[in-house]
């Protein structure tokens, strides 16, 4: 078993059970805190595959961005040691059956579909060429969505200081 | 780095994440820990994504930048969720989905 093999499967365990524990944990601090170390992981399963750009963004907008968000918003909300009332067993029982089938449905597919895998370590994307990609409007060339989403933020960061605005008349 | 894994291992991964992630959509009853939910099932999309560029198109970048757009479109899905979570506790001092129910009646 070679080092990269085991840090791969360090990485996916921690995954897994930060996930599992992330859809169960009773406390939602502590949820956030586990989805929290789900976010980092895979930010780790990114650097093994040389997307180094990728991961810093993955650290810094979902890890450090989303979950602060989040966890002010819990902080808002609701008492920090509250704990939900435990789920019903049937409800629990039934979900548990529709993910796992699922589950093992797509694993199966994907367990018996060949992939051609020809993975070669000269080419990493280099900052350049991202930054060239982002901005060109010709092959290979992302303009069009970049814009898109850079008009999406503009919109949803609107939105979100309209609707959460305090209401002048109810007070 | 990743010699010697295969690319079923990451797909394999990718899809335990997204069928936890609707085990808790299914499961939990708070609006923000659906919230968290949906968030382990975007990113498990983003795994996917990667990993397919890396291994099946290696000189190429679409996949990259896909999740990078989907990182940004889960940033943008966050802060409004967030601001209809505080409006909604405002309204009724409490985000339980199953007592948030006056606008279906």
């Amino acid at each position: 078993m070679t080092i990269s093999e085991i840090i791969f499967y360090l990485f996916s365990a921690t995954i897994i059970l930060f996930s599992i524990l992330t859809v169960t944990s009773r406390r939602i601090l502590r949820a956030a805190v586990y989805l929290l170390f789900v976010l980092v992981s895979t930010a780790g399963l990114y650097f093994m595959l040389n997307y180094q750009f990728l991961a810093a963004v993955q650290l810094t907008l979902y890890a450090g961005g989303i979950v602060v968000l989040i966890i002010f918003s819990i902080l808002l909300t609701s008492h920090i040691s509250q704990k939900f009332e435990s789920v019903g067993l049937k409800k629990q029982v039934f979900s548990a059956i529709a993910t796992a089938s699922g589950a093992i449905l797509s694993i199966l597919v994907i367990l018996n579909y060949g992939f051609d895998t020809l993975i070669t370590e000269a080419d990493n994307p280099t900052m350049s060429s991202i930054g060239n990609g982002l901005l060109n409007y010709g092959k290979n060339g992302y303009a069009l969505p970049f814009e898109v989403i850079s008009i999406l933020l503009l919109a949803a960061m609107f939105a979100s200081i309209v609707i959460a605005k305090k209401d002048k008349k109810t007070n | 780095m990743t010699t010697g894994i295969p690319l079923h291992y990451f797909l394999i991964v990718s899809t335990l994440m997204f069928f936890i992630g609707i085990y808790g959509f299914l499961t939990r009853k708070n609006l923000i820990t659906i919230l968290m939910s949906v968030e382990l099932i975007l990113n498990s999309v983003n795994i996917n994504f990667v990993a397919f560029n890396r291994y099946l198109f290696p000189g190429e970048l679409q996949g990259q930048f896909f999740s990078l757009f989907i990182i940004a479109v889960a940033a943008a899905e966050a802060a409004v969720a967030i601001a209809i979570i505080i409006s909604v506790y405002r309204r009724f001092t409490n985000i339980d989905v199953e007592r948030v129910d006056s606008m279906k009646h």
